[in-house]
This record gives structure tokens, sequence and C-alpha cells, in this order.
């Protein structure tokens, strides 16, 4: 079952001579349950693409739909609705709020829909860090877990609305080999556990190799 | 709400120092506009306990009489009066005591027989201004018991107090006689039973001449009446409405101080003004701390502010985190600089204590709920611009960086 497809996608940043034709009318679905690489030469476009599909930026041109919902008409605030609740994101820097916990940073996506921490959240988020692996660094400032430990952390934040989608911007490109493939390894879990979509960029062919499916893009377009 | 105010407080703890010193710095300034209030409202309490606290608000007084024309000739009249001697007198107005003393606004009332004279003793001669007071009311105007230095200020019939700088220039001391003499013509024989000094001595205190009621109606050959009324108000500011209503209730004619006090009041308005205008810079300076430290955190934290948004914070929340910041500094910095102000008044004298040579500051007069409140609108209101420079924040270039 289609989650989500995006068609003649074109994204141009400035204008003029000095305009940048990063996606060249790119198309693109993602099954359900998929856990897809995507590879391609630096500047490639793969960040941005994956800011387009997260509903950060919107595209210069076509159509980008996912649940049934065309995106490319929503408003600020329904998009920002939209994400919390379908969408999570791992990023390669700046993934933590580093004034908060590992489980404050962990159920923040569900606090921020209701208003408050609730007990379920914190429970849920317990939960979610210990199938991290993280059980003993709960309560730690986010500032004083490694590398490895924050990706976890933010790979559990991902998960905490339970989403459709999880996008996911180099996530191991800050660490060494054997982090890295932890953290594959634990997502690889969730996606067999629970169907949850995952969409990971990489330069690494070893990381890539442990998805199900593998998307190139190059010159703008897909092209594997 | 809730969970924005949890971000507020731990971004403000997050980095105590910056906090503590932007405190501070609100602190400094709630200080300033409480000292200012103080300093402003005890001068003008000061001022006018000096000089309008001792002078009648409301005064009544009777009028020179017209010479009055029985009939009326065509063409033109020439009128030759000779000089009057006698005070103008108010007769009726005594019977309107009652009333006046009534109105809710007045503290005190006064009645007088004034007029100028002679003191003698010897072969010196002074003119002096004598006012004659109704015994028991002696202090209700001008407050002779507070200034007397020797004796009492008890005015009994029989009784004069003096200014110390007559008495010194005479050679009198207490309970000697000495001869007054009204522009009646009428003498009495007087005993010094009280030496006042206001002030550092001079004016007053060599012009005027305090005796009973009842020894004025014999120098001035006045059996009834009085020749002025004063009344002292509650607020001296209500005397031209208090004028209005006491000429209308009585008929007589009632004089607010402010006619003639014109350049007392433009005084104390200016003096107000200067306060309005520190207190004023006080707030801009307030508001503009809070504002530059809050947009300088806003920029630091543009990447968490990125994640934030993308996990699906509303720019609401954002702004939210950011006003409450504001209005926490508010708070703090309100209450901690009014708590200190409230210290550093504590050991200024009272109202009713206050002495030439030391600030006449009047701990309560520092408005601590005005600067409180103002402060955190203020702070609220400086930390809008940032708030909102923080929910403009673009997830994407702020995570990228
Ligand atoms: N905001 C922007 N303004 C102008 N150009 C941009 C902007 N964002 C990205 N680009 C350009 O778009 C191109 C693609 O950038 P993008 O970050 O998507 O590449 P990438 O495939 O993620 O590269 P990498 O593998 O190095 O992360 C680059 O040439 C980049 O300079
Ligand atoms: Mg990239």
């Amino acid at each position: 079952m289609m989650l989500l497809g995006v068609s003649d996608l074109v994204k141009t940043f400035g204008e003029g001579d000095t305009a940048t034709h990063v996606l060249r009318g790119l198309n693109l679905t993602l099954e359900k349950g998929q856990m897809a690489a995507l590879l391609g030469p630096s500047g490639s476009g793969k960040s941005t693409l994956l800011t387009i599909l997260g509903t950060l930026m919107q595209p210069t041109s076509g159509t980008h739909q996912m649940l049934g919902v065309d995106l490319t008409i929503a408003s600020d605030a329904e998009l920002t609705q939209f994400r919390n609740r379908h969408i999570g994101f791992v990023f390669q820097f700046h993934n933590l709020l580093p004034d908060f916990t590992a489980l404050e940073n962990v159920i923040f996506p569900t606090a921020i829909r209701e208003g408050r921490e609730t007990a379920a959240a914190r429970t849920r988020g317990k939960e979610l860090l210990t199938r991290m692996g993280l059980a003993g660094r709960i309560n730690f400032a986010s500032t004083k877990l490694s590398g490895g430990q924050k990706q976890r952390v933010a790979v559990a934040r991902a998960l905490m609305n339970a989403p459709e989608l999880v996008l996911a911007d180099e996530p191991t490109g800050n660490l060494d080999r054997a982090s890295a493939l932890q953290v594959m390894e634990l997502i690889g879990q969730i996606n067999r556990d629970e169907g949850t979509t995952f969409l990971i960029s990489t330069h690494d062919e070893k990381i890539a190799a442990t998805c199900s499916r593998q998307i190139v893009v190059g010159d703008g377009r897909v092209t594997g | 709400m809730l969970y924005a105010l949890k971000f507020a407080g731990r971004y403000l703890t997050a980095s105590k120092a910056q906090t503590a010193l932007l405190v501070v710095g609100v602190a400094v300034g709630v200080f300033i506009f409480i000292f200012t209030s103080a300093l402003i409202g005890g001068l003008a309490e000061f001022i006018l306990s000096r000089t309008a606290g001792d002078m009648s608000h409301v005064t009544i007084e009777a009028e020179a009489t017209d010479p009055a024309l029985l009939i009326t000739p065509p063409g033109t009249v020439l009128l030759v009066q000779e000089p009057s001697t006698e005070t103008p007198e108010l007769r009726a107005a005594i019977s309107f005591l009652p009333l006046i003393e009534a109105l809710p606004e007045v503290k005190a009332v006064s009645p007088q027989i004034t007029g100028a004279g002679f003191l003698r003793r010897g072969t010196q001669v002074s003119q002096v201004s004598i006012i004659g007071l109704e015994p028991g009311r002696e202090s209700a105007i001008l407050d002779l018991d507070g200034y007397l230095v020797q004796g009492d200020a008890r005015l009994r019939t029989g009784a004069v107090v003096l200014g110390r700088s007559l008495v010194e220039d005479m050679g009198l001391s207490l309970g000697q006689t000495v001869q007054l003499q009204s522009t009646d013509g009428i003498d009495a024989a007087l005993t010094l039973t009280g030496i006042y000094q206001i002030g550092s001595g001079g004016g007053p205190d060599r012009r005027m001449a305090y005796v009973s009621l009842s020894t004025a109606r014999t120098l001035f050959a006045m059996p009834q009446g009085v020749s002025r009324i004063e009344i002292k108000l509650f607020d001296i500011y209500a005397a031209d409405g208090a004028a209005l209503r006491i000429e209308g209730l009585t008929g007589l004619a009632a004089k607010s101080w402010t006619e003639d006090g014109a350049q007392l009041l433009e005084a104390l308005k200016a003096q107000a003004q200067t306060g309005y205008f520190l207190k004023t810079f006080a707030m801009i300076t307030i508001i503009i701390g809070v504002a530059s430290a809050l947009l300088l955190s806003t920029y630091r934290r543009r990447p968490e502010i990125g994640i934030m948004r993308a996990m699906g914070a509303s720019r609401n929340f954002v702004v939210a985190v950011f006003v409450l910041q504001g209005a926490l500094i508010g708070v703090m910095g309100g209450l901690l600089g009014a708590g200190v102000g409230y210290l550093a008044l504590l050991p200024f004298p009272t109202r009713e204590a206050f002495r030439s040579g030391t600030l006449p500051m009047d701990i309560t007069q520092g408005s601590y709920d005005l600067a409180i409140i103002l402060t955190v609108i203020g702070a609220v209101a400086a930390s809008i611009l940032p708030a909102r420079a923080a929910a403009r924040v673009d997830p994407v270039t702020a995570i990228g960086q």
C-alpha cells in the first residue's frame, strides 16, 4: 500500500543566473513498511528531498501526497500538526534539546501535542529508551550522552508518536562503524516489528545494504 | 502553556549567570523607579508641608467696603472718601463656621481677626502683623505649636506669641510685658507667653504677632465677626473645587490657594514631570535590556527551535516560550528591585520626621505595585520581538547549521 508519493518534483534555490536546480522533476513512491536507503553523491539533493518529504520545505513545483493528503496546499499550522502525528525525524547534527534529559527529549512530540508531559507519555518514552538499550540513561542530561547514545535517543523520539514515516538524514554520519550498525539494527527491528516506514539518506554502502530498498538520486532525479 | 512554562524556566536556569545578571539589571531599573517615586513623592510632601502645609488652602476674607452711593446724580461724580481706619469685617461668616466644618473635604477651620500694629517696649518700636486666633485652634492652619521653641502656644486673653528674631531684636524674654497698639489706635498690655521659630528665622519670625481672638477683638474694636476665615483641606489639590463649593454654600467670596500659589503648583508639577521622565527611562532601560538578552538567546537557540518546529511545535508554542521567559524575568527582577528598594528606603526618616538636610524620601510613596506591574508588562512587551523572531526561525536552515 502506498504511503507517500511525489511526482514531477522540482526544487530550485535562488533565481536567474544564480539559480540552483536541485530537483528536476523527481518521481518517487514509498510503500508502507518499507525500509529505504537514499543514496547519491554529495550535493545531489538528498537532504533537500527529505526536508520536502518532511513538510519542512515546499517544492518549487510538483505534487506531494502522503496518507491521501495533498501537502503542497496545506497551511503552516496544518503541516506542523501533520508532522507531529505522522512523521518522525532523525538528523545528523543538533538532534537533541541540550537542556533536557533523554526522557524529556523522547516524549517531546507527545507532550507538545497534549500540552503537558503525561504519565502515559513517560511510560512509553521509557519503553522506547529501554528498547534502544538506554534503560540506564533515561534521566541523563542529553549533553552527557555519547554520539551513538544521542542518535538512539533521537530514534526513540522519532518513534514516540508512532508515526507512519521516519525520515533520517545521515543518522549515522557522525558515528563509528559499530555504533552506526547498532543504530541501524535497532531501526531494522522497529521496521520489522511495527511496520514503520523508514527513508534513510547515507553515503555508506554498508549502511545502505542493511535496508530493503536502495534509492539513488542524481541530476535531480531518481536514477536507480 | 504549562509545557511552554517548563521550557521557559529551563532556558532561564540553563544559563544561571546570564539570567542572574539580567534579573539584577531589571531590578536596578525597578529600584531607580521606586527610588524616584519615593523621592519625588516625598519631596512634594515635604515642600507642601513646608509651604502649603502651613498655609490656608481656602480663605474667606472680608473685602474693603466700597463707598455706597445713595443717590445717582446725572453727570460725573467726584467722590472723596475719608481714609477708613476700620478693619474690614465678616459679620455673618461666624454663623457659617459649623457648616464649613461639616464639609467632608475640610480638615480644619480657623476664624481670625488680622490687622497691623506696633509692638512697643520702652523706647523700642516694631511694626507687626497681628493675628488673632481662636484658642484651641492655634495650630489649625500654621503649626504654631510645632514651631514653638519656648513657652506655650496656647493663646490666652492677654497673651502674645512672638517670633524668635523679633524677641532677640527687642531684647525680650518670656513672661515680660509688651505694649501692642493696633492701627485703630487701641492699646493693650500683653504678656509674652511663647516664642516660635519658623525655618532659619527671618520674615515671619520678625513680623507675626499671635494673640487670642478676644485680644484682637479689643485691639480692632470688633465685638462680633472676624476679618478672615482660613480653611485647611485634606487634599490640597481639591482647593479649587472646595472654594467653589464653599462660595455656593455661604455666598462668601472664598479664594483657593492656587490663585496665588500658581508658582508653587507649577513647581510641583514640573517636579512630578521630572519623576515621570526618570521613571520612563528606567522602564525603557528594562525593556531594552530584556529585549536584547532574549534576542541573543533566540539566536543562540536557533537549532533547537528548528528541532522543536520539526517535531511539531507550533509557532505559538515558540512565542509562548520566549514571552514567558520575559515575564519570569520581569516578575523576578520586579520583586527583587521592589524588595531591595523597600529595604533601602527603610533607614530614611518617616514623613512626619522629615528634617531639612536629609533627602525627604517617603517610603510609602515607592509605588511598589506599579513598579512590579509595569516591569512585568515591560518585560513581556520586550520579549515579543525576540519571540516573534524565534517563531519565524526556518527549521531547515536552523537544523542545517
Ligand atoms: N537553502 C539553500 N539555498 C541555496 N542552495 C541550497 C540550499 N539548500 C541546498 N542548496 C543546494 O542544493 C544542493 C543540494 O543540497 P543537499 O543538501 O540537498 O545535498 P545532499 O545530497 O544532502 O548533499 P550531502 O550528501 O553533502 O548532504 C546543493 O548544491 C546545495 O548547495
Ligand atoms: Mg545532506
